[in-house]
């Protein structure tokens, strides 16, 4: 390893080294809240290096790693949703039962996981990513363990997490038997002179995208997400959402831009079924939810929907869209978990429906941002999700993908209608007499709301004045 | 410049009287009745500084102009433009803000800043449609005004509002992305043809396609514009829109929100997609006089007021419909003056029962009559406002609905007759009217108290109005006839056979 190739893994690196560093801080039995603080620093501090990469990208590590625009923007994203994540939950697990020092361990090296998927360009990084990734969200689903929900959570997870790394795991043997290589830019020359697909390698393709479109959360390998979602410690949940999502898509972009799959059709239909699935049963799913974490667990499984709609036409238009996509679904996605989290009590998370009555004129500026945060993931203009939906949309529609396009404007009014059930509670009912009750941490409260402002204004501003954001990503292309 | 003022005018003042809202009750409406002054000022003065360039008749049609790079790696730009038509519009959005604004005075009682905040950003959205020469940008528009709407109704609305609310909502929203499907399929298109990628209103005209496309594009657009506006089949949304909202919401949605509906046809369809325009005409003019007679039936059936006036609002815009696509100087001038008209006699009759619901706590026909010995005052205006409904001369309405027909009649005979008998039928729902409401029994009530002062004012602003575009039109018509001459250039042969025939 040269000293280029430390730089260029240094966000990594750190976020290694950090989950170590709190191990140490807790064997010396420091308070919840200077790990926290501690924790948020090598956070920022890791997101930090993630601008120390020097230029010129794509930069190969090999075999295992490749680092280029797309990377790195991934990786940024996934370690400021780690930040986020980190910051809301000192909120969340202050006087819960469970010692809560334990957590930011299993924080960074989840995050460690999400980084990796994002610039492995081979079949072991895959693999080692995912499960780091993996293994440490067994532990934080069930992290609240004396908690009926969590318990079910976890196992769920646990069981259908292993099956499917089984799955992935032979996909790629096949998949090595067939071509004789594990990474990706050997498959791309020996797939090269290739007409048709080898019937050992699609089989192993088969299996991997079984595995993936597991931990992607798409139709119909969709199952598990709302009562994972429910159950989770809120925290957790938007770590799932953003986080472990991200890095899955990421690593899939990758692979499959690798191999070319857009040329073979088989491939295409069927990621084209999953897609529309996807999309169709996400949204229509979310309709009768009462429970706003299961609503956000469908409406997530039509969100990946959407991204596929970009994704397939693989044109010079995906990446950039898929880019933008990500970066408002992830704002907007923390902040909505962010709020319910911040109204959350000690022993119940606020998840049921009716408890949001009236929130707007008990909480106006919670509400607002709630509500902006919906609005986004409807797709609704002066937000970041609508300028998202229409990149999306052009990706689609420049190589004339109608269907899809149709299908994702149809079902995207199915969506409207239980993003708008949620905002018009928000704004029922009347104002309670006695709304003013004491906050148990109130710095830390105003610590959180603050962050959850500034997203929220993230996520107006690149709604109305997008061209900074595209023009970092305009240029995104994989190779 | 002044466009942008405008726009920014209408959101400032929203946000203020949010924000002011927290802490005062009176504050909110005083500052939106100064802000949308203040905007209404500014155009009438802008459109006596340009009057004399409209009166002479000059050819070209924009009278002001404003670019600016938005997203300029696809080709996206604020561009705000007007011509005569987008100045009345305007003009009429501004009015019916002061009127809305008027008629919310006493009704609203709770959550003031909120509401003003809705109802001024309600108005930025329609203003910024009405300017908009960015297709991205109209879209954005478009939706802009949807989410505030959804509030008014939603919150303030009465009892069925929720699901009023959702249906407005969903009906809009979903043709509205149809829409974008269209635009962003324009866009394409365009750029392949060209190589230039721009959502630009004057670099999209006349993109060349195959005569499929179009007409797929053009459906698109056009069912957005039939929801809004509505035509027929797509009007269900809007009876109970109009019969939840509060009185500012209906008197909105009727006078403005339906108008955004036939200004997207004349400004887009029309100039877009002239040849498959042509074609699908007779279907149009034929569902617009569907429209007029339909409407007119159910007007004519309903028992709740507000219902009644929202069919009317269907009959009356399925003459919009007719004089469109007949494509004649006389009938687009009609169906300008008819936007207007339609806007003033339906607002009036909407807050006329938006009061009566205030003093009685009902909608419905049957549980009120008689009411003119307790109320002359609203009866004889209701009388004037009914008679505009059904097209008495003098009044507004029979200008419009008469050059609508007259310029019909060039394009098709056989459609034109019975949109006529829509006439009659509409004098037969407005004289039931009446009826119902202020003749017939006297029931035995407490006393009811007659027009206030700020009613009569309200009352006052609008039968001057409607009597004055009865009486002398030719401001209106010479200040659309630039954009109309445009329209008519883009079909020219058509009724020239016609009229030989």
């Amino acid at each position: 390893m040269t000293a280029n190739d430390l730089s260029a893994l240094m966000p990594l690196i750190v976020l290694a080294g950090s989950a170590v560093l709190i191990m140490l801080l807790i064997a010396m039995k420091f308070s919840h809240r200077s790990i926290q603080i501690s924790s948020l620093m090598l956070f920022v501090l890791s997101f930090l290096a993630v601008f120390q990469l020097q230029k010129p990208l794509p930069y190969f590590i090999d075999p295992l790693f490749v680092i280029d625009d797309f990377s790195t923007f991934m990786t940024g994203l996934i370690i400021f949703s780690s930040l986020i994540v980190n910051i809301i939950s000192y909120l969340y697990f202050e006087g819960k039962e469970e010692s809560p020092k334990e957590y930011y361990v299993l924080l960074f090296l989840c995050t460690l996981g999400g980084c990796v998927l994002t610039v492995s360009n081979h079949f072991i990084s895959l693999f080692l990513g995912l499960e780091v990734l993996t293994v440490g969200l067994y532990a934080l689903i069930a992290y609240l363990r004396a908690r009926y929900h969590n318990i079910e959570a976890g196992i769920k997870y646990l069981v259908l997490a292993a099956f499917s790394s089984a799955f992935l795991l032979f996909g790629m043997a096949l998949i090595y038997f067939q071509l004789g290589t594990m990474n990706f830019s050997a498959m791309t020359v020996k797939l090269a002179t290739v007409p048709s697909l080898p019937p050992l390698f699609l089989t192993g393709f088969g299996l991997m995208l079984i595995g993936i479109g597991f931990k992607l959360a798409v139709v119909p390998f969709h199952m598990w997400t709302a009562d994972v979602y429910q159950g989770a410690p809120t925290p957790v949940t938007a770590f799932i959402a953003t986080v472990s999502k991200g890095g899955v898509f990421a690593v899939l972009i990758r692979f499959f831009m690798a191999i070319d799959g857009f040329r073979f059709q088989a491939l295409m239909l069927v990621l084209i079924a999953i897609a529309i699935a996807s999309m169709i049963i996400g949204n229509l799913l979310a309709l009768q939810q009462k429970n706003i974490k299961r609503l956000l667990a469908y409406s997530s499984i039509a969100h990946l929907g959407y991204l596929l709609v970009a994704f397939i036409p693989g044109n010079a238009m995906s990446i950039p869209a898929i880019s933008f996509y990500l970066a408002a679904y992830f704002a907007t996605t923390l902040t909505a978990f962010g709020i319910i989290t911040i109204l959350s009590g000690k022993e119940n998370d606020m998840e049921n429906i009716n408890n949001y009555k009236a929130l707007f004129w008990d909480h106006p500026v919670l509400a607002c941002i709630f509500s902006t945060a919906l609005l986004s993931l409807a797709g609704i203009p002066l937000t970041a999700g609508f300028i998202g939906k229409f990149y999306i949309l052009s990706a689609g529609i420049k190589t004339g993908f109608w269907v899809l396009a149709l299908v994702l404007v149809l079902s995207s009014v199915l969506g409207l209608y239980y993003y708008l059930r949620i905002i018009t509670t928000l704004f029922s009912g009347q104002q309670s007499p006695s709304s003013q009750e004491k906050k148990v941490q109130p710095v830390f409260y105003l610590i959180s709301s603050i962050v959850l402002s500034v997203l929220t204004l993230l996520i107006l501003w690149v709604g109305i004045y997008p061209s900074g954001l595209m023009q970092l990503i305009e240029h995104f292309q994989i190779r | 410049m002044i466009l942008v003022w405008l726009i920014g005018l209408l959101m400032g003042g929203g946000l203020l009287a949010f924000l002011v809202g927290q802490w005062n009750k009176t504050l909110p409406r005083w500052i939106s009745l100064y802000t949308l002054i203040i905007g209404i000022i500014a155009l009438i003065s802008f459109w006596i500084e340009h009057y004399e360039a409209i009166n002479i008749g000059s050819m070209e049609p924009w009278l002001i102009d404003f670019q600016q790079d938005w997203i300029p790696s696809f080709g996206i730009s604020f561009h705000l433009a007007i011509d005569g038509l987008s100045l009345l519009l305007l003009i009429l959005t501004f009015f019916l803000g002061i009127l809305a604004i008027l008629c919310s005075w006493k009704e609203i009682t709770e959550h003031h800043g909120f509401y003003h905040f809705n109802l001024l950003w309600i108005l930025a959205g329609i203003s910024g449609v009405f300017m908009a020469m960015d297709l991205f940008l109209f879209y954005f528009f478009w939706e802009i005004m949807l989410i505030p709407m959804y509030f008014l109704i939603g919150i303030w609305g009465s009892k069925n509002r929720e699901y009023a609310a959702y249906k407005f909502f969903i009906f809009t929203q979903a043709s509205g992305l149809l829409m974008f499907i269209s635009i962003l399929a324009l866009y394409f298109t365009h750029a392949q043809s060209t190589g230039r990628y721009t959502f630009d209103y004057f670099a999209l005209l006349g993109t060349v396609m195959a005569p499929q496309t179009a007409f797929w594009l053009m459906m698109g657009f056009m069912i957005a514009f039939a929801v809004k506006l509505p035509l027929v089949p797509f009007h269900t949304w809007l009876p109970d829109a109009h019969s939840e909202a509060p009185t500012a919401g209906s008197l909105i949605l009727a006078g403005l929100l339906l108008k955004t509906g036939a200004y997207g046809i004349l400004r887009f369809v029309l100039p877009l997609f002239p040849e498959v325009a042509k074609t699908f005409a007779p279907w149009a003019m034929l569902l617009g006089v569907i429209g007029i007679i339909y409407g007119a039936i159910l007007a004519f059936s309903q028992t709740d007021l507000k219902r009644l006036i929202a069919y009317t609002s269907v009959s009356h815009m399925g003459f919009v419909i007719l004089g469109i696509f007949a494509f004649n100087e006389l009938a687009l001038q009609g169906v300008v003056m008819q936007l207007l008209t339609h806007a003033i006699s339906t607002g009036a009759l909407f807050i006329m029962a938006g009061m009566l619901k205030e003093r009685l706590h009902t909608r419905q026909l049957d549980e009120m009559g008689g009411l003119w010995f307790q109320m002359p005052k609203m009866g004889a205006i209701a009388v004037l406002f009914a008679m505009a409904a059904l097209g008495l001369p003098g009044l507004g309405n029979f200008v419009a609905e008469f050059l609508i027909l007259l310029g019909a009649f060039k394009s098709s005979v056989w459609l034109t007759v019975p949109a006529t008998i829509g006439l009659i039928f509409s004098a037969i729902y407005s004289l039931r009217m009446i009826q119902k409401v202020f003749l017939g029994p006297i029931p035995e009530t407490a006393p009811i108290s007659d027009f206030s002062w700020r009613e009569v004012f309200i009352m006052a602003v609008l039968t001057i109005s409607i009597i004055w575009l009865g009486l002398y039109p030719q401001p209106i018509i010479n200040t659309a006839r630039p954009m109309i001459n445009q329209i008519e250039h883009l079909f020219p042969t058509e009724f020239k056979n016609q009229t030989i025939k």
